[in-house]
Parts: C-alpha cells; structure tokens; sequence
C-alpha cells in the first residue's frame, strides 16, 4: 500500500484546493458475464456490449420517465457550489470530479445533451457532450467514488440527491455490460447460498452453536441462538457479517442476551441470513425487490409476528423505507409492532421498561464516541420521533457506559461523515478511496481522542464496523477502537445467574 | 402603431406563452414521473403539515443554503428577496391605483423600498457573479451559460435602475403598452433606448426559463428528497410501475 499517502489530518478541517483527475485511476473490477446474468444484465468482462450507446441512452430516457427524482434533479441544478466542499471524497482527494455537482454533472452533460433543447442546439453553451467511451470510463470511475452517502444532500437548497444520480448512472452502466465485480458478485452469492458472505445453512448452524458454547463459557448462562425456529415470535435479520467479522459478532451476542433477558422468542432464518440489500448499491429495483422477497418468505415460512432488523446502515435504510413497498404488505404480521423494528428500538425499550439489569461499570476502562451511519442518520429513523435515529443509539450507549463524549457537531447527526466505504465500495480493488475517504471521519475522531481522551468509537453499521477496522491503523489508531453498539450492552448486562461472586453483589445492588 | 410596437407586443405574447406552456409543460411532466420509493433526507416531518412547513423554510430563509455555506447563502437571499420587492413593484404596471390588491401589498412600502430593490439586486448577483470567478470549485463547475444568465439578470436590474435614477422614461405610455396587450387593444411602445434593452432582455430571460436551470424555482417542489413524509412504515408507498411489477408475478400476496 505504498503507491500513495495517506493523507494528513489537521486539528480543524481544510478544504483542498481543486484539482483535475487525480483519482481517475480509481476504479472497481467490472463484473464478469457469470455475473451480470445472474442478475440480469448484458455482457460483461469489461467489453460494452454492441449498441451499446443507444442502450445508454434508452435506458437513461426509460429511468427519467420511472424516477421522480432523477427528471427534476437532472434539470434543476443551478451550480450554486454549495455541495462542492461537502462529500468525503473530494475533502479526502482534492479530485474536482468528486465535487457532488461534477460528479452529477457527468450524467447530466449526457441528459442534456441528447433530452433538452439546449443541449441539443447549443452544447457548448450549456456544457452538453456527446456520449463517448471516454466519458463511459469517466462515470464507471467517479460513480463508484460514490458512497451515496446523501451529505451533499443535505445542504443543497433543492435536495438534489447525489445519491438518487450515482444509482442511476450505475443501473445504467450495468444494461451496458460496466457491472461492478464486487456488488454483482454478493448479490450472486445472496441468490445462491442467501447471504452476502456465501455462508450455507449448515456453516451458519455451526457457528450459532459455537457462539451459544461461548457465551455459555463466559457467562455460564445458556443464551440460544435459534436458527429457522418455527413459531418464533421475531425474526431477526442481521448482516451476514454479524456471524463471524470482527467487532459484528460482539454485536450480534449483544442482541442474543437483550432477547434473553426480554425473555423474548426468536430466531434467524437461514434463507434470509443476510439483512445487507446491496440492489440498493447498483441502484436496481428489481435486484433490490428480489432481495427483499427473502424476508418475505421468511417471515411467512417460520410463522413469526415480528420483523427486527440488526445493526447495519444501508439495510436499515432499505427495511425502514423500502420494505414495505418491495416485500409487503405486512398484514400477516402483529400489528402492535413496527415492520421492520431496529433492533436498537427494541432494546431502548426494554430499557425503560427496566427488564435490563445493567452494569455499567464493565465498560468504564472504555471512553465512547458514536460514529452516526450515514444511512441510518440521513435516510432513515429508528424510533417514534424524527431524529430518534440520533437520540436512541446514545441513550443506549450511554446506558450501559458510564464515560461518552460526542465528536464535533458538524460531523455527526445528519451532517455525519461517511466511514469512507459505504455504497458498495468496501473492497480492496478501492482501497485507496477507502482510505483517503475516511479522512473527515479520521479527523473528528483524532480530535476527540486528543481533547476528550475517547478510546473507542462505537457504530451501528456493518460496513463501517469493518471499514474502520481497516482504515484506523493506517491514521495510527487500532483497529479494535471500532466497536459494536450491542457489544457495549453484551458487556454491561448481567444476565440472571450469570458469573461469578462480585457480579452477583453488584446484581444485588443494582436491583436495589 | 410604430412596427417596433409590433414586433414587441408580438414577442410579449409569444414570451407568455413560452413561459406559461413551458413551464406547465415541464411541471405536469414532474407530477407524472412517479416516485417508486420513499426518499426522504432525514430527519423528516411525520405528517404533511410537516412538509409544508419544511418547505416553506427552505422556499422563505434558504435554511439547506444557510447550513452550507453563508456567502452564497447572503448573496443568494439577497438576490432572490429584492427580486420579489421588485416584482411587487412592478404590478404597477399592470394593476390599477384603486385596485383591491393594494391595501393588502401596500403601495407605500412597495414604492419606498421597492426602490432600492434594484441596488440590492445588482449587489446580490455581483456577489453570485464574484463566487463564481473567485471560488476554485465554484469557477469549476461553472458553464458559459451560468455565467450568462447571472450577466443577463445584472442588465436586468442596472437597466431597471437606470430608468429610476438616469433616465426617466415615459411610464404612462409604458403602462398603456402593457395594459393594452391585457385587453387586446394594443398601444405604442416608448421608445427610449434604456426600456427596449430592459425589455429585451426580461423577454429573453421568459424564452429561457423552461429550458434552463431556473426550473430549479418549479422543481423545488418536486424533490422527493424534501416533500416525502415519513411513514413508510405506516403507509404503503407503491408507484404504478412497482404495482405492476408485483401484479406479474405475485409474490406480494
């Protein structure tokens, strides 16, 4: 990793100067054939696929005729340049094309170009181009330097939604044979074995068992973890990472105990093992509604009455928003409940009702911040209230942590920073962007570990959880400061007889 | 009827009517594309009051604009609400002194501060104008046109101011001209200079708005980004082209 650096974090941020192309190397593995067919398009290996530009072309004119968002956000622009200093990416590489209005404006020259009267009869005027190989190669290289993260969004007096454009452009890229490897490649594998890690159903039973065997070592209580329970009442999808990456698995021991201590019935289903939804990446309804379905089926087959979703940013942004549309309607379920639930929700409540018995004092050699995911922040909520998807996460937290300090306001909440390897960019052919992109995030977490002395972030999304796990060595931090928020609950509950002596006293008090 | 008299009343209407038709032609292409899926940025308002109240902030105080970056977000309001004084003051032109109209929009504050609207207009769009040289990533992005339409509303506004502080011209028969062009009965045109460019240069902007960025004032209305509510938990949001998607194979049922 040395053929470029890693750059440098200042106590206060600083805009880069502009410059011209230097991340236009930066591009994914295009999907192979086996790849595009599975999911249903063209081509593949890196050959645009004959006719190519008028496929283009259709396909552009057919989503402006489907989406709502891309029509009104192709035309109303007006270059105020209030988004250019706001996306990671440009903060993080300085590259002008990863401006969120240059990075649109690469489909937009197109669309104007061949949709609008200006741009029909005067290009040059209105910055129209004829579709081009070049300009192909272009948007394949800077949509996927993209994290559809939606900042931009929120500071665009219109709301354009760069996000809205990037999926488009992808869509569009993949009916032309310009798939990309690493997405196509899960989403193959989620049709395939039903999860995005290609674990089979007989992997997955192992691994619960061993997690029960361990959290039994631990805690000497048995706490299951029920895989495809009939007549469970909750029906947990969590990403698939959840089942062995770490600090995921902590996370995922965490929901186990909260359920256990609910005295809650549940289980997992092998066929929908994985919550991550990544049509949402390729920007493709179909992939995208083909994913859900699973959950739908799921939920149907094994019976229960309620959908909860684990800690994972873009699938709680497709289960919150989308679930409902793509897979529902969910009138078989209990009515009582949200569908889908986050699993925060679930345990914020069993909070307040006081069923938890929490002690703190197992997390004081930590000091937490909270990393808010975009998608969760931006595109989503978790409780009654808007905002509830900021306030829940730290009432958490900050019940079972006794020593919590937020990072700067600008760069949480929903003016959060991405974790720099989001949408469908968390693979090593993008490692570069991944680190430069993490910079924002890597500056505000520096600056709280120097002024407040926070030793660990903790974060509700599986992507972040292990893009941080990466990136925090390279700005000389370690990797294990990234931690799951369940994982701060796991280790603070006390289960019913668990543990030793001491642990019981402090049981006793507590209660008290 | 002098031929110059002509040929503007005929480009007055044509301007009306490439203005009203494009625009409605532009807006009910908006209201047709469906939306497929709730996109909101959050935090959003649960109900539809909500919404309302989140976009008349945005329409009123630029408040997305606020939060990004505030030389953009001065010049920009600036601009925008001396254009809304200067349009009040123009109704003049074509509404009469007893009409209803004026007790609710007060002649007074209209004619006093309408007034300077003018400077404040000029300086907000040289503000716009410098932003767009001066700033690095804004002169990045920027096309000929952009910089065009920020020139053609300045001679807008200077032309408008010169009329008010250098050269008077004959308002009396202006009014008749537009007055006339309401009731089909048309009249002529004064002919100084300075009010042909001025009019020229407004009938260019009306040619140019349904085909260039000043859609944004339309399409604000339409991002879904900011007039969703969100429910999508509670409400069932389904587009046409999604609902047949599912009738074909029925795996929702």
């Amino acid at each position: 990793m040395a053929d470029f650096e890693i750059p440098e974090t200042h106590e206060f941020p600083v805009i880069p100067t502009v410059m011209e192309g230097v991340m236009s190397h930066s591009a994914p593995y295009v999907a192979k054939a086996e790849f595009q067919e599975q999911l249903g398009f063209p081509g593949g290996g890196g050959e645009l696929i004959e006719g190519w530009k008028e496929v283009f072309l259709d396909k552009l004119g057919d989503m402006l005729g489907k989406y709502r968002s891309l029509q009104v956000f192709m035309d109303i622009c007006v270059k105020c340049g209030a988004c250019t200093d706001k996306c990671h990416y440009f903060l993080g590489t300085g590259d002008a094309k990863n401006m969120p209005v240059a990075r649109q404006d690469l489909l937009r020259k197109v669309y104007r170009r061949y949709f609008t009267f200006a741009g029909k009869y005067f290009p040059k005027l209105v910055g129209a181009v004829d579709l081009t190989e070049e300009i192909i190669d272009e948007m394949y290289s800077y949509y996927h330097q993209c994290s559809e993260c939606r900042r931009c969004s929120v500071f665009c007096p219109y709301g354009i939604d760069t996000a809205e454009v990037t999926m488009a452009a992808r869509d569009i890229l993949a009916h032309i044979g310009k798939g990309q490897k690493y997405s196509n490649e899960i989403i193959g594998k989620v049709y395939k074995i039903g999860n995005n890690l290609g674990l089979p159903e007989r992997a997955l039973a192992d691994t619960l068992e061993g997690l029960e065997e361990e959290v039994e070592e631990d805690t000497g209580v048995k706490v299951r973890f029920p895989l495809d329970e009939k007549g469970a009442d909750i029906l947990l999808v969590t990403p698939s990472a959840d089942f062995f990456a770490e600090p995921h698995v902590d996370g995922l021991i965490g929901y186990a105990k909260v359920f256990h201590a609910a005295g809650a019935s549940w289980t997992i289903s092998s066929k929908a093992s994985e919550a991550a939804n990544f049509g949402l990446f390729i920007g493709n309804y179909e992939n995208m509604r083909e994913i859900s379905l699973r959950i739908r089926d799921a939920a149907k087959e094994l019976g229960v009455k309620r959908i909860i979703f684990g800690e994972c940013g873009h699938a709680w942004r497709v289960a919150y928003n989308f679930l409902n549309t793509l897979a529902g309607p969910w009138d078989f379920l209990d009515p009582n409940y949200p569908v889908p639930q986050h699993i925060l929700d679930f345990t914020s409540d069993c909070l307040d009702r006081g069923i938890l018995n929490i002690d703190k004092s197992e997390n004081d050699w930590m000091t937490l911040t909270f990393h808010d995911s975009c998608n969760i922040a931006r595109a989503s909520r978790i409780g009654a209230e808007p905002g509830s998807q900021f306030t829940i996460p730290r009432k958490v937290i900050k019940a079972v942590c006794n020593n919590f300090y937020d990072m700067a306001p600008e760069t949480i909440h929903d003016g959060t920073f991405c974790c720099g390897g989001g949408g469908g960019l968390l693979t090593d052919d993008l490692i570069e962007l991944r680190l430069k992109g993490a910079l924002p995030r890597m500056e505000a977490l520096k600056n709280v570990i120097e002024d407040k002395g926070v030793t660990h972030m903790a974060a509700i999304c599986a992507i972040c959880k292990s893009q941080f796990t990466k990136v925090l060595p390279y700005y000389g931090m370690t990797m294990d400061q990234i931690v799951s928020v369940h994982q701060l609950v796991s280790s603070a509950i006390i289960l019913e007889g668990q543990g030793d002596e001491d642990d019981a006293d402090a049981d006793t008090e507590e209660a008290a | 009827m002098t031929a110059l008299s002509i040929l503007y009343v005929v480009l007055f209407y044509a301007a009306i009517a490439v203005l009203v038709g494009g625009i409605t032609n532009k807006v009910m292409q908006y209201k047709r594309v469906p939306a497929p899926l709730k996109i909101p940025v959050t935090p959003a308002p649960l109900t539809r009051t909500g919404v309302a109240w989140r976009l008349t902030t945005e329409v009123v105080f630029f408040n997305s604009l606020f939060r990004a970056t505030k030389w953009t977000w001065i010049f920009g309001w600036i601009f925008h609400a001396a254009l809304l004084l200067a349009f009040f003051r123009h109704l003049r032109y074509v509404i009469s002194p007893d009409s209803f109209l004026w007790p609710i929009i007060s002649l007074q504050v209209v004619q006093s501060f309408g007034k300077y609207a003018g400077f404040a207009m000029a300086f907000g769009l040289l503000g716009l104008l410098g932003r767009r040289i001066f700033v690095d990533r804004v002169r990045y992005i920027s096309s000929p046109s952009d910089y065009l339409m920020l020139l053609l509303i300045i001679g807008i506004a200077v032309s408008g101011l010169m009329m008010n502080y250098v050269v008077r011209t004959d308002i009396i028969q202006l009014k008749a001209f537009i007055m006339g062009l309401f009731l089909f009965d048309w009249q002529n045109l004064p002919t100084d200079a300075i009010l042909l460019v001025h009019l020229t240069l407004v009938l260019i902007l009306s040619f140019i708005f349904p085909i260039s960025k000043l859609l944004h004032a339309p399409g604000l209305f339409f991002a879904p980004t900011r007039y969703q509510v969100d429910n999508p938990r509670e409400v069932r949001h389904m587009s046409p082209w999604g609902a047949e998607l599912e009738a074909k194979d029925g795996r929702n049922a």
